[in-house]
């Protein structure tokens, strides 16, 4: 920028009364503004030592666990902290499952709904339909959750049973201890399963993943919509050409961040489940876990050791569905930019 | 290509009545014209220019007719199935099925494709809110049967044992609960939380780019970690006792980033050239931040506000990690257990006492009734862009600046009397 300036006064050197040096520019602000300024800063500085001390607090605690356990934390199944045999591989082989399923579940709904929001609804219904997505988000967890264990369980058995009598040769599909052919077989062994925390789940996710679905569908270009529209497509032509390409980002990152809330679900989850402290695989059958269920279920008669074992299994969840969310953040950040490509 | 465009009614207007105040014409190509108006002579129908179509709604009646009289056939006479469930997905496949076959009678290909998969979409999104609905209906139609009785709203459960009915108890130390608790959270989050948004957007920099990355992450702590967190520091090593205000700091932890990423896109969105108007005013950043960014985002972030209300209210596991269970009434947040309407509903339905499970129904939809009252109040209040008014506001803004406009009158009239011998 200083080599501009001679050749900027050059013209004028001649006289030398009249050399015009380019004023400073340097905002040094009223005293209100500094302030202003500083209380900002502040108020910047108190979210993050608040946000770093949970983070730090969280590694801190976990550490001391971490260092007993060492390998073993990630493949031992069962839970014992103050005997020093503890591990998550059951509790997180339970979460990532409940998340699956629930995922399964929630991406037909949700891109059905965005669809149905952004391409087909009325005008006039359009906002109604977003708050009403937004209110299915605010629904109470524990709200759900009662749903769950009071109407559903009773009502996905049967689902449950057919499903494993008929594709039971799928591995994770598979109940042990049931009988088919046996007409007075007690149905308990497909109550509280992964499966029907997955369905409730689903519920949960499904609005965090339709909103992301519905903005990404929206920004899709009016002009090679039109373009689309003018060279004699239908509808679902449209969709699928224009809409769906565009809104990919949106899809995947929708999706994700589903995800992400799916794995760190309490108490909806905890209601229904009757929690193992095994690897279980098979979707359908009795018993379940998951980490954060784990937590609310040891954290009161935990010892000092025994805390900081939670600790740090709160924190291996905190850290995936961080970086759960962060692919998601930044796939749906790239999709935006690309969706600004007018044509 | 000219059949097509001389045969339509609305093509066949124009052309003739060229033709025929263009004056001479020779017999032949009157004729011609003749010829091709013979179609639809006299009657200028206007083209239905609406997408549906009568057969497309019968289609979609014949169909449903159709699956629904098919299945019952299939369900009562054929097969020996008695689910319900079953009944309506083998009803819903033959219905898509029969509406596809109805469709190809008139339609091409494409055409079906197209209104196959709308029908799907349709379903989909009907699937959605009829499950939404379905939650909500069944935990107000369960919690009625404790909602009748006004003694729910009067009386703590300090004094009524397992057995006793509906008449006796309540859950008004719940709800008492839940009113201090997101009362003390939201005083701590609203002031910290605006300001850190303000901060985001005013003081730009690598700094704020930091503090946002950072709350960016923070959303994707899970409720129950932040609960687990405030457990262990304030609880177990600061030593206060499981009270309603750790539950609220639990709740402030949980709620503080959703108000910051929330508060943050709307502030972003006030528009640039007002804040430079501002500054071109010669108003200084606070003077611009208090009296135009602010103003002009208050109803996007009147309904952050709200929201972040609505998801602290109903959150349960903090909750269950810092505020203890307590059957009593009690007032004091920063002594003794205090349960909240989420808290007492997880712990009244672990019960196996019919009546304690509808008390646990009635105080779930409590607060249902609240989240709902919330969004309401949210919807009323925003959900508006930055700037944009209602026809109140709008109304309000046109008087203010008619009457500006009159006072201006008033006083540059003496001013020109005044300044107009000195211009001469």
């Amino acid at each position: 920028m200083s080599a501009a300036v001679p050749g900027f006064g050059q013209p004028d050197s001649a006289d030398p009364e009249i050399l015009d040096v380019p004023r400073a520019v340097r905002s040094e602000g009223e005293l209100v503004d500094r302030l202003f300024r500083g209380a900002a800063r502040g108020s910047g500085a108190v979210v993050l030592v608040i946000m770093l001390l949970v983070g730090i607090f969280l590694g801190y605690r976990a550490a001391e666990a971490l260092r007993v356990a060492k390998g073993s934390f990630l493949t031992t199944s069962a839970w014992e902290p103050d005997s020093h045999h503890f591990g998550i591989a059951a509790v997180l082989t339970g979460t990532v499952l409940i998340g699956l399923v629930a995922i399964a579940i929630a991406v037909p709904l949700a891109l059905g709904t965005a669809l149905y929001i952004s391409e087909y609804a009325p005008r006039r219904l359009r906002r109604t339909l977003v708050s009403v997505v937004d209110l299915m988000a605010a629904v109470p967890s524990v709200v759900y959750g009662l749903w769950g264990a009071f109407f559903l369980q009773g009502q996905v058995v049967g689902v449950s049973r057919w499903i494993s009598t008929y594709f039971g040769w799928i591995p994770f599909l598979k109940v042990d201890g049931a009988d088919p052919h046996d007409p007075l077989a007690t149905t308990t062994v497909y109550t509280s399963s992964t499966f029907i925390a997955g369905m409730v789940v689903a519920l949960m996710v499904t609005p965090i993943a339709c909103s992301v679905m519905r903005e990404a569908f929206s920004q899709a270009p009016v002009g090679e919509r039109e373009g689309a529209f003018a060279l004699g497509a239908t509808k679902w032509g449209v969709i699928r050409t224009v809409v769906l390409p565009f809104g990919l980002g949106g899809v995947i990152g929708g999706t994700m961040l589903g995800l992400g809330r799916a794995l760190g679900e309490t108490i909806a989850v905890y209601m229904i489940i009757s929690p193992v402290f095994a690897v279980q695989s098979h979707i359908l059958q009795n018993g379940a876990n998951s980490v954060s269920a784990l937590i609310a279920l040891r954290y009161g008669s935990a010892s000092t050791f025994g805390m900081s074992a939670l600790m740090a299994a709160g924190l291996a969840l905190f850290l995936m569905t961080l970086v759960v969310n962060f692919i998601a953040s930044s796939i749906v950040a790239r999709s935006r930019s690309g969706a600004g490509a007018e044509a | 290509m000219s059949d097509l465009l001389n045969s339509g009614p609305l093509n066949s207007g124009p052309v003739n009545s060229g033709s025929i105040s263009g004056g001479p014409l020779d017999k032949a190509d009157k004729e011609q014209v003749r010829v091709d108006r013979t179609p639809d002579e006299g009657r200028e129908v206007r083209r239905n220019t609406s997408a549906v179509h009568a057969t497309d709604v019968l289609a979609l009646v014949g169909a449903a007719v159709g699956s629904v009289a098919l299945t019952a056939l299939l369900f009562v006479r054929i097969a020996p199935f008695d689910s319900v469930l079953g009944f309506v997905v083998v009803g819903y496949m033959l219905f898509v099925a029969l509406y596809a076959v109805l469709v190809s009678f008139d339609e091409k290909g494409v055409a079906v494709r197209d209104r196959v998969t709308a029908v799907i979409w349709h379903s989909l999104a009907v699937l959605v809110l009829a499950a939404l609905v379905f939650v909500i209906g069944f935990t107000l139609w369960r919690g009625h049967r404790a909602l009748v009785h006004l003694n729910f709203f009067t009386q703590d459960m300090a004094r009524t044992g397992p057995l006793q009915p509906l008449t006796d108890g309540g859950v008004m130390h719940a709800m008492l609960g839940t009113l201090e608790q997101i009362t003390i959270s939201l005083a701590v989050t609203v002031p910290l939380g605006l300001a850190c948004a303000v901060f985001l957007n005013e003081v730009p920099g690598r700094y704020a780019r930091f503090v946002r990355t950072i709350v960016e992450a923070m959303t994707a702590l899970p409720s129950i970690v932040a609960g687990l967190f405030i457990y262990a520091t304030v609880i177990l090593i600061l030593g206060v006792d499981k009270s309603g205000f750790a539950a609220a700091l639990a709740l402030s932890v949980m709620m503080l980033p959703i108000i910051i990423r929330a508060a943050d896109v709307v502030i972003r969105l006030v528009p640039g050239s007002l804040r430079e108007a501002s500054y071109a005013l010669g108003a200084s950043q606070w003077r611009t931040v208090w009296t135009v960014v602010l103003p002009t985002a208050r109803s996007g972030l009147t309904t952050a506000v709200i929201l972040g209300t609505a998801r602290g209210i109903g959150e349960t596991s903090p909750v269950l990690l810092t505020s203890g269970v307590n059957a009593g009434l009690n007032a004091d947040p920063f002594k003794d257990p205090q349960i909240s309407l989420p808290l007492a509903t997880f712990d009244l339905v672990r019960s196996p006492q019919p009546a304690y499970i509808a008390r646990g129904f009635g105080s779930a939809a409590l607060l249902m009734g609240l989240v709902l009252l919330l969004f309401v109040l949210a919807r009323l209040i925003g959900g508006r862009g930055p700037g944009e008014l209602t026809r109140a506001q709008l109304h309000r803004r046109v008087l203010a600046s008619r009457r500006d406009a009159e006072r201006m009158a008033n006083r540059s009239a003496p001013a020109t009397a005044r300044t107009r011998p000195e211009h001469r």
